[in-house]
């Protein structure tokens, strides 16, 4: 399990990765961490003829406070960095909490928060977590630079909206709305493979204790993260009650998800895992949603 | 008894090389000029080969040789049959197929290798063997082993009628008769599936031929380096002295290893000696799940005939066995489920049918347990539902009918691995049982605290299994024991060590003979040069037949070392003691001499070695059991179920067991709590998932699920009985695998507890979360989910 | 075959130059090239855990790095850990505890170790679990393992 050759560049800015980018179009890659693009190398699923290495640009590894509330995170943060750094405990405590649960500490300490989103793989963690907070994605390539909102950035199985001449170079988290509380759940084999099943959740609380907003966003769901649309329906608007989440998480599991059959799960057992965690999830976040009245 | 060295918490003489990366393991020979090997493997279960394109590889930079089957010439053979069908059983029929070093004209399973590319480094040879090209012609996939056996099914072997490897006929008392008398009969059928063994390290080989000085060293991952040696000698056309084998420390084996001889095993020998030059071989863990043997895969259909007061008259046994697509290893696993699967029962009346089974899947070998798992999986399944049957409680059931202290040795008529009758040398089953029962709490769990838990809507269960393991079996090892002149003592025995402690427990056993400090015993295992008469490690043998011919040597060696230092300490034999090093006299401490010094008075340089003795310290001495030795064990847990999610969570984990003799409990402690882990595996987290072509779903440790520190009980606590063998001087009885055994049986026995109010009647292993919902599902239908909740 | 590069690192203190092919991973590089083989290589799918090494003091997986990525950087493998006759104190506690069998997987625990002691003194039982989730052994059962790293804990207190 050796991987195939490669051609290989180690650029030291943004500006000379993207000319890499743009030079090689499809046949390149860009080797963040690599914890899921090497194993994929050594298994010889991936051969890229060229790998542009971003681990020397110091520039894109940071976490920084922005105006009102809300965090900016560099692309090549490692995640034992985000899941040590105070501030996102504070601002994100979603991420917070998802971080410990992304894989093992040894990938951790390698791979990286943008990474992971721009591998797009549905079972991840934090490309779920990025969907239910309303993250957004800046883009860069040598023409032109956008922002992709995190709901439009995954397009499908280990699929986004990053151009083969892009790279996506920082994360946008908003400032986490008052009266908030949150939640991820995962139904893992073991606590650190990838889960079976796995929800990120926020509730937002209204003047009346109603649920105002909520967002409910499952792992290894279908082939993106998929969003509660008709849960949240369910949910928005009504008074809190142990009733009203088993609803929303009988319209989750049957109308909001697509899981498929592995052999780890059946799609069947799946949707009865997400109808549980959907529950425990929601009676989690509401919690946790109370102490900021 | 009374030791001074055995039976205590000493730690290992091996750990310090190990703890600072100094042990050397196969991948870690490094030889000047040496090539890398990779192979082309069949994508296809079953398929012919009808042309292979190598061009493109030969021509491919950094790549110095290919060979195919045909490459081979006449010097491709198929393996040696390893291990014969039992002569002593009647009316065995047995049909011998082996893996050969390439396969030519025909694949039999996925990952078998086809093409050899030699090259400068392993990158280049995986780079080269993706440009072979083989074309197949895709054959009917057998894989179901019910399906294997029906009449229109695809056969493995073209040249066989049918997919039968085996059937063997065992029988102790009539079973028909038993029938007839008894009060209650219940029938069940039963899948068992495979798992794998997966030793950290993966396989690995390195071959030296060296043309001047005639000389072929290798270095193999392997349990059994003797036969290895004789083997390749024998293939290879060289003598036993030309060979050297090497099975330096092991990265763990678990069974796997003491296959013999893995297709890598004929080949890179006659690699290194075709290309003069050094080759290494490492296992990918990839090619461990296609290449590396696996077992359990059985299905049974089980009769058990009781009395209405629940003593067990007699027990029949239809099996089928899954072989893989060869058999060298012959029955050794079936033969062991036979024996046990009355347990540690005395049923007088049994019959036990084994039908082995050509499948398009990797060949079947023992793996930790080997079959014993599955007989013992069997029978306590069969208790259980006996007790709920007769409205009994289940330990009550099974106490009733253990095997009475006053019984052995016990016959149980039943040919065994050994080819033998087995008998279980000694026991005494019921303290060991009670012990257990006590450890846990069993009475105080089922009457108080699960009641109490239940109320509090927790899904909680327990269960206790005891079960036997045979173990210690022959034909024999050999030990050879030299005191150097520094005071050190040498130690070389033939079988391997892949983790088991032996530095340790040989040292432990030396030292009690020869005074010395057990840190100055040096144990060479596993090294031809070293010892060459042997068979290997395997079948909870290690201590038992090793350990005995270590003291028997150790003995011998004693006795040279009082007989000598009596003539120079001018003391009469009886009054010396060994101690600390030294010979001295007991009552007067003062007058002693150092076994160093005694060691080069053995060995002068001048005067004459009087007639009829040998010049130094060194006994070399044998040990062949004519019998094994059998443990006995009982393993108890209590566990608690999420209904909702399916996760379970181990609360208590008990054993106690009784193997005769505690060499070191340190060591002993480990091999049980490795064993557990590998059941725990078993039970609800480890399966080969083979799709209807053959193809292994599972085939690395992202999918293929061992256990981590999250998965296992905190706490294991470890009970001991001693009940020493009488079949050696030491007393003991192997261990190795009795952690392993029994852990299916109790987790099923303990899920079905925790769940008790759904009735679930569990007749598979492994289970998964996944295939309890569907059981529970199956049950209670769509409204399982809500009721769980309540 | 592609261009060679230069690779200068620094691995327990000293520095290596080499030249390497780019795909070379870490765990071969330091097992073939500079021939530090205590560290084991079990899946090269960064499952198993046995190649963990400390690169800039942090755990990773050796399997998942390219030896180019260690240019101008430190690791430090098991050999990096203490000698024989002078154990780190993880060493010294796994030994006592018989917290490994073959011993094949160790190095990787220990790797994975030296850094969660020295974040986390005085760990709780579920933390060092946790803390070992990623290195899988096969042979304790991991008990032993839990019990050394409480013991190693004690000794760097002291």
């Amino acid at each position: 399990m050796k991987p195939p050759p490669f051609e290989y560049y180690a650029p030291t800015t943004v500006e000379e990765a993207l000319a890499r980018l743009a030079e090689h179009g499809y046949d390149a890659k860009p080797l963040a961490g690599g914890q899921s693009l090497i194993p994929m190398m050594n298994f010889r699923l991936a051969q890229p003829s060229v790998l542009v290495d971003l681990n020397n640009i110091p520039d894109l590894s940071y976490i920084r406070p922005n105006e009102g509330g809300g965090l900016s995170i560099g692309a090549m943060a490692r995640h034992s960095m985000v899941e040590k750094d105070a501030l996102v405990a504070e601002r994100a405590p979603l991420v917070h909490e998802t971080m410990p649960k992304i894989a093992t500490t040894q990938i951790r300490s390698r791979g990286t928060f943008g990474g992971s989103l721009a591998h797009a793989d549905p079972s991840a963690e934090l490309v779920c977590a990025s969907v239910a907070l309303d993250g957004k994605f800046k883009v860069v390539s040598q023409q032109r630079e956008r922002w992709i909102p995190a709901n439009e950035f995954f397009l499908g199985l280990f699929t986004s909206a990053l151009e083969p001449e892009e790279l996506l170079v920082e994360i946008q988290l908003p400032p986490f709305p008052k009266r908030t509380g949150w939640s991820l759940m995962e139904i893992a084999r073991r606590p650190h493979d990838f889960c079976l099943i796995g929800v990120a959740a926020t509730l937002t609380l209204g003047k009346k204790d109603q649920c105002k907003k909520a967002r409910l966003v499952y792992l290894s769901a279908g082939d993106g993260p998929m969003v509660g649309q008709q849960a949240a329906k369910v949910l928005e608007g009504q008074s809190i009650s142990p009733e009203l989440f088993e609803e929303a998480a009988e319209v989750a599991s049957s109308a909001d998800i697509d899981p498929s059959s592995d052999i780890h799960a059946t799609a069947e057992f799946r949707r009865h895992l997400a109808n549980v965690l959907t529950r425990r999830a929601l009676e989690e976040a509401y919690k946790r949603a109370i102490p900021n009245i | 008894m009374t030791y001074k060295f055995i039976g205590k918490r000493i730690k290992r003489n091996e750990d310090p090389r190990l703890l600072t990366g100094q042990a050397l393991f196969v991948d870690d020979v490094d030889i000047p000029g040496m090539l890398h090997v990779a192979f082309v493997r069949s994508d296809y279960a079953h398929a012919r080969i009808l042309n292979i394109e190598t061009e493109a590889a030969r021509q491919h930079p950094g790549v110095v040789a290919v060979y195919t089957a045909e490459d081979m010439g006449d010097e491709w053979a198929p393996g040696p049959p390893l291990v014969s069908p039992p002569p002593t059983l009647a009316g065995v029929i047995f049909n011998s197929r082996r893996q050969s070093p390439l396969a030519k004209g025909k694949v039999y399973h996925a990952g078998e290798a086809i093409v050899a590319i030699v090259a400068e480094s392993r990158y280049i040879a995986e780079d080269a063997a993706d440009e072979v090209r083989v074309d197949y012609e895709p054959l009917p996939v057998v894989v179901d082993l019910e399906k294997a056996m029906g009449p229109d099914s695809p056969r493995v072997h073209d040249d066989l009628d049918t997919n039968l490897a085996a059937h063997m006929f065992q029988k102790k008392g009539d079973y028909e008769v038993a029938r007839a008398q008894a009060d209650l009969i219940i029938k069940k059928k039963f899948f068992l599936d495979r798992g794998a063994a997966v030793a950290m390290e993966n396989r690995g080989v390195v071959a030296h031929w060296d043309e001047k000085s005639q000389q072929m060293t290798i270095w193999d991952t392997t349990q059994a380096p003797i036969p290895i040696r004789n083997g390749t000698a024998a293939r290879l056309g060289l003598s036993q002295k030309q060979v050297r084998v090497i099975a330096p420390f092991l990265g763990g084996g678990f069974g796997p290893k003491a296959m013999m001889f893995y297709p890598e095993e004929m080949l890179i020998p006659w690699l290194s000696m075709k290309l003069c030059r050094p080759i290494k071989w490492i296992e990918d863990r990839r090619e461990n799940f296609y290449a590396t043997t696996s077992e359990r895969q059985q299905v049974h259909e089980v009769e058990i005939a009781l009395t209405n007061d629940g003593r067990v008259l007699g027990l029949k046994d239809d099996f089928l066995h899954d072989t893989g697509a060869f058999d060298p290893y012959g029955l050794t696993i079936p033969l062991n489920t036979q024996c046990h699967v009355t347990g540690p029962y005395d049923i007088q009346n049994i019959a036990s049918n084994c039908t082995a089974v050509f499948t398009n899947k990797p060949i079947v070998t023992p793996v930790r347990g080997a079959g014993r798992p599955q007989g013992v999986f069997i029978i306590e399944r069969m208790m259980d539902f006996a007790a709920r049957e007769l409205g009994m409680e289940p330990l009550e059931l099974r106490v009733k009918n253990l095997i009475p202290p006053e019984a052995f040795p016990y016959d149980k008529e039943i040919i065994d691995q050994a080819f033998a009758k087995l008998i279980l040398d000694s026991g005494n089953y019921l303290p060991v049982v009670e012990k257990a029962r006590e450890m846990i709490g069993y009475d105080q769990f089922i009457k108080e605290e699960q009641p109490r838990l239940r109320a509090e809507g927790k899904f909680v269960g327990i269960g206790i299994t005891p079960f036997i393991e045979t173990t210690g079996v022959g034909p024999y090892e050999g030990v050879r024991i030299q005191i150097e002149p520094s005071g050190k003592v040498n130690v070389a025995t033939g079988i391997g060590t892949q983790g088991q402690g032996h530095f340790t427990s040989f040292a432990q056993i030396v030292s009690e003979q020869l005074g010395v400090a057990v840190s100055d015993v040096s144990l060479v295992s596993g090294d031809t040069a070293e010892f060459h008469w042997g068979t290997g490690t395997f079948a909870s043998r290690g201590a038992v037949v090793a350990g005995s011919a270590t003291l028997a040597a150790a003995t011998s060696v004693r006795t040279k070392v009082l007989k000598l230092a009596s003539k120079v300490l001018e003391t009469p034999e009886e009054e010396l003691e060994l101690e600390d090093g030294v010979v001295r006299v007991a009552d007067l401490p003062h007058r002693s001499i150092s076994l160093g010094e005694l060691a080069a008075l053995a060995n002068p340089l001048r005067g004459a070695v009087e007639p009829g003795t040998e010049p130094g310290l060194e006994a070399t001495d044998y040990f062949g059991p004519a019998y094994g030795a059998t443990s006995f064990g009982v393993h108890a847990m209590i566990i608690e179920v999420d209904p909702e999610t399916m996760m379970i969570e181990f609360k208590r984990y008990i054993t106690v067991e009784d193997c005769g003799t505690v060499l070191n409990p340190l060591i002993l402690e480990g091999q049980i709590h490795g064993g557990v882990s590998m059941g725990i595996g078993n039970s609800y987290y480890e399966k080969m998932h083979w799709d209807e072509n053959g193809q292994l779903l599972n085939a690395s440790l992202a999918d293929y699920l061992i256990v981590t520190a999250h998965e296992m009980p905190n706490r294991i606590e470890v009970g001991h009985l001693e009940t020493r063998s009488p079949f050696n001087k030491l007393g003991t009885k192997g261990v190795g695998e009795a952690g392993a055994i029994p852990v299916t049986a109790c987790f099923t026995q303990a899920l079905e507890n925790a769940l008790e109010e759904y009735h679930l009647e569990i007749l598979e292993s492994p289970l998964s979360p996944n295939r309890l919902y569907e059981l529970l599902r199956n049950l209670t239908m769509s409204t399982y989910g809500r009721e769980a909740r309540k | 075959m592609s261009d060679l590069f230069n690779v200068n690192v620094t691995v327990n203190g000293t520095l290596y130059e080499r030249e390497v092919e780019p795909r070379i991973l870490l765990s071969d590089f330091l097992r073939h090239d500079l021939g530090l083989t205590g560290t084991h290589v079990g899946c090269e799918h960064g499952v198993c855990g046995a190649c963990t090494v400390l690169f800039d003091g942090n755990p990773v997986r050796s399997c998942l790095m390219f030896a180019v990525q260690t240019n101008g950087h430190e690791v430090t493998t098991v050999e990096g850990l203490g000698d024989i006759d002078d154990l780190h104190p993880i060493q010294q506690a796994f030994w006592e505890a018989h917290a490994l069998q073959c011993g094949f997987c160790t190095p990787g625990f220990l790797t994975t170790l030296v850094p969660f002691l020295e974040e986390n003194p005085d760990p709780s039982e579920e933390e060092i679990r946790n803390a070992i989730s990623g290195n899988l052994c096969r042979c304790t059962g991991y008990q032993h393992i839990v019990e050394a790293v409480q013991l190693a804990a004690e000794k760097m207190r002291a």
